[in-house]
């Protein structure tokens, strides 16, 4: 077994987050996972994108190839596509909606979203909206893994762990309110008339 | 054995505590600035190694030479064009005799994800003659930089790791081991090795070569070098090193008959089985991230009618960062395509200043200074500034290298060209900016200095400068500029018509004059908030 995420955004949107909860999952159900990230220049407000890769056997790229990913998970639709290249024939890409323009050229988001509809398998979850949803307007990231947990071959109950164990420094009402926006997030996935399959 | 889940700059951190590190230095730059930030924390956590942010390469590395002098084990850590600026003490400490080990960890960058360049510390670690790991994974960064200090005490030589941005910054589970004590103070007993004087250094330079013998010999035998000859296969034979065994590896279950594979993880070049290896086959794919350095070697090692590919006859580009996908078509595998984007083109988006960075201010300033001039000249330098060279600012016209460009302003406005306003940062200033503002204090050379001080090293993730902004005008005051025009002024969006007037009537001063625009980075402060909350 092996699968491979390609996580993307804009640099500050904790990108990097979300592939330390993914890895910290697959990691707890025993699998070995290799991720490489993005730092320095790249992170100020520009394109971000992190490889994640776990499998039953050693992994040995660092980084995805081409037609090789699984999933795509983006923070930004725009983003999104940018990395389409990675998608295998049947693999899904799930997105945020809410756009990030910090540059004066974003394309109509009409026209963005329609890209994304057209792809095989895409979902895009209101991310921002569940979120407040959830009580917590940061917890847009936990959002996004509820969304792709389906697609993530983890047992049900172990994101949960890793999010108790992740947040568990911030309180318990820190702890409560990803729970809550990683339930979310799962049930926006389950109400999407998208055919994404594990 | 214990296991942690670590980036290659962990790994190789962790690595140099567990060889029995005492001290570690350097000065931020990315891939590299993660060594030592994981070398403060655990400083922070169990009192013991010394780590310290220095205010360049080079003087982080005489000091971690001192710590070796006196038999401690002692790591100095950069970037690749961070070797640039050590280059002096490291050639010449190739010749000194080692006494404690001294490893220098060295992070390129191919593709140049936030660099100037893309030179390969593999030629540095030639040129000096000594030794070079290279690790292919997070345990090899682990396991290496433990060897390397070693290697360095066994034939007296610094060892570099070299490493490049993709592995540097991707994590996995690495492996541990129980730690090994540091070494006991205790001084290089002959003094002469380190007196390069030139009878010293001629005697010293002799040893080194006689010694590459032994080193290659080392080498050759090495557990890093490791020649697999495919018995029924002659055809192909593939040269990997460092991370792009694992791009090969990744392909490898893709290919009918397996090459004989030779992987390098320690240089200087194991010889001999390279020789092995060519007499076993028509071909020799070479595949490694940086330059062609083993694939331009290997034409004077080789006597055999062997073909060698690589980057230099166009079968790998010659530039970038490799990938499972370029070195998948180098081994003749067809190349997959994914799902094609139609109906639209997507923009770029490039890296930019935070909303309301101090340093937007200070360019809103300048252009509006300017605005009187038909023409001028702003040279400008690395860090986060350097992005005022995007829209919407588009106020600089340099990045050079760090300190770059206070001296090319003097050159200019020597030249006879007018204005020529420099731009610098506070701690690239420090890093090496000084020095050519001490030419420009002599020659009292017509140009303005603006030091954006935002009391950080912004870019590679906030480290504190070595010297506050109070001092920093000492400083300047300090090396002779004259008191008059030597101003301090705050980075606040209401301050932008004043400072602009300020910049204008200095520009029309005929001679030197520094300005000094200070507001702390938004991400620092905000993280000094955010700490400040956590431990109230
Ligand atoms: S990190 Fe600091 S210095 Fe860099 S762009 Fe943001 S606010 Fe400005």
């Amino acid at each position: 077994m092996k699968y491979d995420i390609i996580l993307c955004g804009v640099g500050g949107q904790g990108v990097l987050s979300v592939a330390a909860l993914i890895g910290r999952a697959a990691a707890a159900e025993g699998l070995q996972v290799k991720q490489s990230e993005v730092h320095g220049m790249s992170q100020r407000g520009g394109a971000v994108m992190a490889h994640l890769r776990f499998a039953d056997h050693p992994v040995a790229s660092d980084l995805i190839p081409q037609a090789g990913a699984d999933l795509i998970l983006s923070m930004e639709p725009m983003e999104s596509l940018r990395y389409v290249g990675y998608l295998a024939a049947e693999a899904a890409l799930v997105t945020a909606t809410e756009p990030f323009k910090n540059i004066p050229d974003y394309p109509e988001l009409d026209t963005v979203l329609a890209a994304i509809r057209r792809l095989p398998h895409s979902l895009l979850v209101d991310a921002a909206k569940l979120a407040d949803e959830a009580g917590n307007p940061v917890a847009v990231n936990t959002v996004m893994v509820g969304a792709a947990s389906r697609l993530l071959p983890f047992r049900a109950d172990t994101l949960e762990k890793v999010v108790r164990e992740m947040f568990s420094a911030k309180g318990v009402k820190v702890v409560e309110m990803n729970l809550k926006a990683l339930e979310l997030g799962r049930r926006a996935y389950a109400a999407s008339s998208h055919t994404c399959t594990a | 054995m214990s296991e942690r889940v670590l980036l290659g700059d962990e790994g190789l951190a962790l690595g140099s505590v567990h060889a029995g590190l005492s001290a570690a230095y350097a000065y931020p730059g990315t891939p590299s600035t993660e060594i030592l930030e994981f070398l403060l924390e655990y400083q922070e956590e169990h009192g013991r190694p010394h780590a310290a942010w220095c205010i360049n390469e080079k003087t982080a590395y005489a000091q971690a030479l001192g710590a070796c002098f006196v038999g401690r084990r002692a790591l100095v850590s950069m970037k690749h064009v961070g070797l640039n600026v050590a280059a002096d003490p490291f050639m010449n400490s190739a010749l000194v005799a080692t006494h404690g080990g001294l490893v220098v960890a060295v992070a390129d960058d191919p593709g140049m994800h936030s660099s100037q360049n893309e030179q390969d510390s593999r030629f540095y670690a030639d040129f000096a003659r000594v030794m070079c790991l290279e690790p292919g994974s997070q345990q090899e960064c682990y396991d290496m930089t433990r060897e390397a200090f070693d290697l360095s005490e066994k034939f007296g030589v610094p060892v570099m790791l070299r490493i490049t941005t993709r592995l540097a910054h991707s994590r996995t589970v690495v492996k541990l081991r129980a730690p090994r004590a540091e070494n006991e103070v205790r001084k290089a007993p002959q003094r002469a090795s380190w007196i390069l004087l030139p009878g010293n250094a001629r005697r010293a330079w002799r040893s080194l070569l006689e010694r590459q013998r032994e080193m290659v010999a080392w080498s050759e035998a090495a557990e890093w070098n490791t020649l697999a000859l495919a018995p029924d296969n002659h055809e192909l034979g593939v040269i990997t090193a460092g991370i792009a065994r694992n791009y090969y590896q990744e392909n490898l279950p893709e290919l009918a008959h397996a090459p004989s594979h030779l992987h390098i993880g320690a240089y200087p070049l194991p010889v001999e089985k390279i020789r092995q290896l060519a007499a076993h086959v028509k071909r020799l794919l070479v595949l490694e991230d940086g330059y062609p350095f083993i694939e331009r070697q290997l034409a004077g090692l080789l006597p055999q009618p062997v073909e060698v590919t690589g980057k230099l006859t166009g079968a790998l580009p010659p530039d970038g960062e490799l990938n499972p996908d370029l070195v998948r078509a180098a081994l003749g595998l067809p190349t997959r395509a994914g799902v094609k984007l139609e109906g639209i083109t997507l923009p770029n988006r490039p890296p930019q200043l935070c909303q309301g960075c101090p340093h937007g201010h200070a360019y809103k300033a300048l252009k509006k200074a300017l605005e009187p001039y038909d023409t001028n000249m702003v040279t400008s330098d690395i860090g986060c500034y350097t992005l005022g060279a995007l829209p919407p600012y588009s106020a600089i016209e340099s990045c050079v290298c760090m300190g770059a460009s206070v001296g090319m302003a003097k050159g200019a406005a020597e030249a006879g060209f007018f204005p020529v306003t420099a731009v610098i940062g506070d701690s690239t200033f420090l890093h090496s900016g000084v020095a050519p503002l001490m030419d420009a204090v002599s020659a009292n050379t017509n140009m303005t200095l603006l030091i954006l001080d935002n009391q950080a090293i912004a870019m590679t993730g906030g480290q504190p400068p070595r010297m506050p902004s109070s001092r920093l005008h000492d400083v300047v005051l300090g090396i002779g500029v004259d008191p008059k025009h030597c101003h301090v002024v705050e980075a606040m969006p209401r301050q932008v018509d004043a400072i602009a007037e300020l910049i204008g009537s200095e520009i029309r001063h005929e001679g030197l004059s520094v300005i000094i625009a200070v507001r702390e980075c938004l991400e620092t402060a905000r993280r000094k908030r955010r700490e400040a909350v956590v431990t109230a």
